[in-house]
């Protein structure tokens, strides 16, 4: 699989985890570039929630000290973490 | 009689080395501060009020993320006879200019002379001071003198009377003016005494606590209780408690914690959200009562909680209830700590159509509910109907209160504080019943929403979604919907408009969800938005809540066949 397909499938993943589990609504989409956490789309109740799914789905783990809008805010930007994980 | 300072002073010529917190932060080592250490930390600060001309009996509010700066100010204040008052830190979700507007609302009512706050939020705070009011001074942490054994001799704090008010704790609540509560020292120590007997604290405990010092339950038994008492205190934060919610489990494991306090949800949330390879060597056993308090407590919530940690070595009798405001200080009830907390099985039908607890007959649907405990030894407890008349044993009532630590009033509320009295008793807006002298809470006179342990007001909610545009005024509904899985309410917000484009009603949604949660600090779990004339009134024209929550609930089934 190529890293675009890859990183493609990371983000329709995650965004249907978020729009079913979290926020409850399967048909909401989600941009790329939409803030999660500063937004207040993704309340830091769920951040754990999203954390253990990853980890479950892609075999990435995401320390506590890492849930926060500095580390990934967006999908895109969370893609981008946990391919450069997995490569490692 | 006695004063905090004079007990500060006495736990410390008692054993200075002792230590009185273990101050936790993620990703650092935990910090273990003596009396000797908290004393000093906390006379920089008395000097820092002295030097800004900050008077005895005048109100500080402290602006501080966890942390020693909020201890050592909380403390100053004390040792200066000033009044603290902690304020929730500005968090991420919430918009700066609502924070702004309501730290100057609660300003003006009351009426601080002095701020502290760490130098990066100095403009954030002084955004919100206004030409001749009562703040004539902003303290920044930076601004320090060096740290110095306090000389108990010239404190000013040595001088007040035990009558007077030694804190405020605000009163929870969503957006918007929110109500102060004025302790007096001797009220503190009343609730101390009292609820220091109900849980047979001695020197042996150890209290840990991850709750966040603004509200009375972690302010009062996760950081006066302990730290007035001799008893150390492993203190982290709710900001790394809800990323990392097995550190509370490796805490009471590693320092042997004997006492904690959890708002239901949070029974839930570590029974689901800990990992195995987190709980290697924990040991639980050293618990001996985990109290669940501040929301509706859930026999289910105890069950799944020591499903999860049973196998380390959590005893079934630590799970423990209290039932407890920031009006009276904090606790009202506590539950036995030798046996588990009574839970009744009752008729549904009968408690919702006759306010009856009684036990269902054969075959009728039936519902559990939790003893919050017996009320505190200092306070005494009644049930009333609606013309303020006591009811009848089991019978549904309002919960009215009175003690010796309760408020006299809200602080320069006197608005408030009229509508909460009836002859002497505070009314608490709770309805409960009492069995065998244990009280069972049952749920909310208003439509409040627990979220969280946070308390939310749906009027809140409905005016934020009106500055939403394309939503007008009086056509919002909110209201929270009960959720099994994680032990709380969730919000709901419905909303109508004029559109029946479903794209656009899908954008308004999207604003609405932003708008509200970055006014309130409150996350939505459900938004829907409709099209005209789907929200029920009633025959005055008001908003339905019950109404329209039973139509939400109809067509969600529908959705999701």
């Amino acid at each position: 699989m190529s890293d675009n397909q890859t990183y493609n499938e990371f983000i329709s993943k995650i965004e249907t985890y978020i729009a079913s589990r979290i926020l409850k609504q399967s048909k909401r989409k989600i941009r790329a570039d939409e803030p999660l956490i500063s937004s207040g789309l993704i309340d830091s109740f769920s951040l754990v929630d999203l954390a253990l799914f990853i980890e479950d789905t892609f075999g990435v783990r995401i320390d506590d000290t890492e849930l926060n809008a500095q580390t990934f805010d967006t999908l895109d930007q969370l893609a981008n973490l946990i391919q450069s994980r997995q490569s490692k | 009689m006695t004063t905090f300072s004079q007990r500060l002073q006495s736990l410390h010529s008692r054993d200075q080395e002792r230590v009185a917190v273990i101050l936790q932060h993620s990703g650092q080592p935990d910090l273990p501060i003596s009396y000797r250490q908290l004393l000093r930390g906390a006379n920089a600060y008395t000097r820092a009020y002295a030097r800004a001309g900050i008077k005895s009996g005048e109100v500080v509010v402290l602006i501080l993320q966890h942390g020693e700066d909020l201890i050592n100010s909380f403390w100053g204040a004390i040792l200066h006879g000033a009044i603290p008052s902690i304020m929730p830190f500005l968090t991420e979700k919430l918009a700066p200019e609502r924070y702004r507007a309501d730290l100057a609302a609660l300003i003006s009512v009351t009426k601080p002379t002095a701020i502290v706050t760490y130098p990066e939020f100095e403009s954030e705070v002084r955004g919100a001071l206004q030409e001749g009011d009562s703040v004539r001074a902003v303290i920044l942490t930076n601004k320090l003198e060096a740290q110095s054994d306090p000389d108990f001799d010239s404190l000013l704090g040595m001088e007040r009377s035990s009558e007077d008010i030694v804190l405020l704790q605000h009163s929870s609540g969503t957006t918007g003016l929110q109500k102060g509560v004025a302790l007096s020292h001797q009220a503190v120590f009343n609730q101390l005494d009292a609820y220091s007997r109900a849980l047979n604290l001695d020197d042996s405990d150890v209290i840990v606590s991850w709750l966040p010092l603004y509200h009375d339950m972690g302010l009062i038994a996760g950081f006066l209780m302990p730290i007035l008492s001799g008893i150390p205190l492993v203190l982290s934060s709710p900001f790394d408690w809800v990323r990392a919610p097995y550190k509370l489990m490796q805490s009471v494991s590693q320092y042997k914690g004997t006492l904690s306090w959890l708002p239901n949800f949070a029974f839930n949330f570590c029974a689901q959200k800990i990992r195995d390879r987190n709980l290697e060597g924990v040991d639980l056993s050293s618990w001996r009562a985990v109290t669940n308090c501040s929301e509706p407590v859930r026999f289910e919530s105890h069950q799944a909680f020591y499903e999860r940690f049973k196998s380390h070595g959590l005893k079934w009798e630590a799970l423990q209830c209290s039932y407890a405001m920031a009006e009276n200080v904090f606790g009202v009830t506590q539950s036995d700590l030798t046996r588990p907390p009574k839970v009744e099985e009752i008729d549904r039908e009968a408690f919702m159509a006759e306010r009856v607890a009684r036990p269902p007959m054969k075959g009728r649907p039936a519902m559990k509910m939790m003893s919050s405990g017996k009320p505190l030894s200092n306070t005494r407890v009644r049930i009333l109907d609606e013309h303020g008349k006591d009811v009848a044993e089991k019978k549904i009532g309002e919960v009215a209160l009175q003690s010796d630590c309760m408020l006299t009033g809200y602080y320069h509320r006197d608005d408030a504080t009229k509508k909460a009295f009836l002859d002497g008793w505070y009314l608490t807006g709770d309805y409960g019943y009492v069995s065998d002298g244990e009280v069972f809470v049952s749920g909310r006179k208003k439509d409040m929403i627990i979220v969280g342990g946070k308390n939310v007001y749906p009027q809140d909610l409905e005016s934020l979604t009106y500055e939403v545009q394309g939503v007008h005024a009086g056509r919002s509904v909110a209201f929270g919907l009960f959720d099994e899985e994680a032990g709380t309410e969730d919000v709901v917000i419905i909303a109508e408009v004029n559109s029946e484009d479903a794209a656009e009603q899908e954008r308004i949604a999207n604003t609405i969800r932003q708008h509200v949660t970055k006014n309130s600090a409150i996350a939505l779990r459900y938004v829907k938005v409709v099209g005209p004339k789907w929200i029920l009134k009633t025959s005055s024209g008001k908003t339905a809540r019950s109404a329209n929550k039973e139509k939400f609930l109809k067509e969600l089934e529908e959705e999701n066949k």
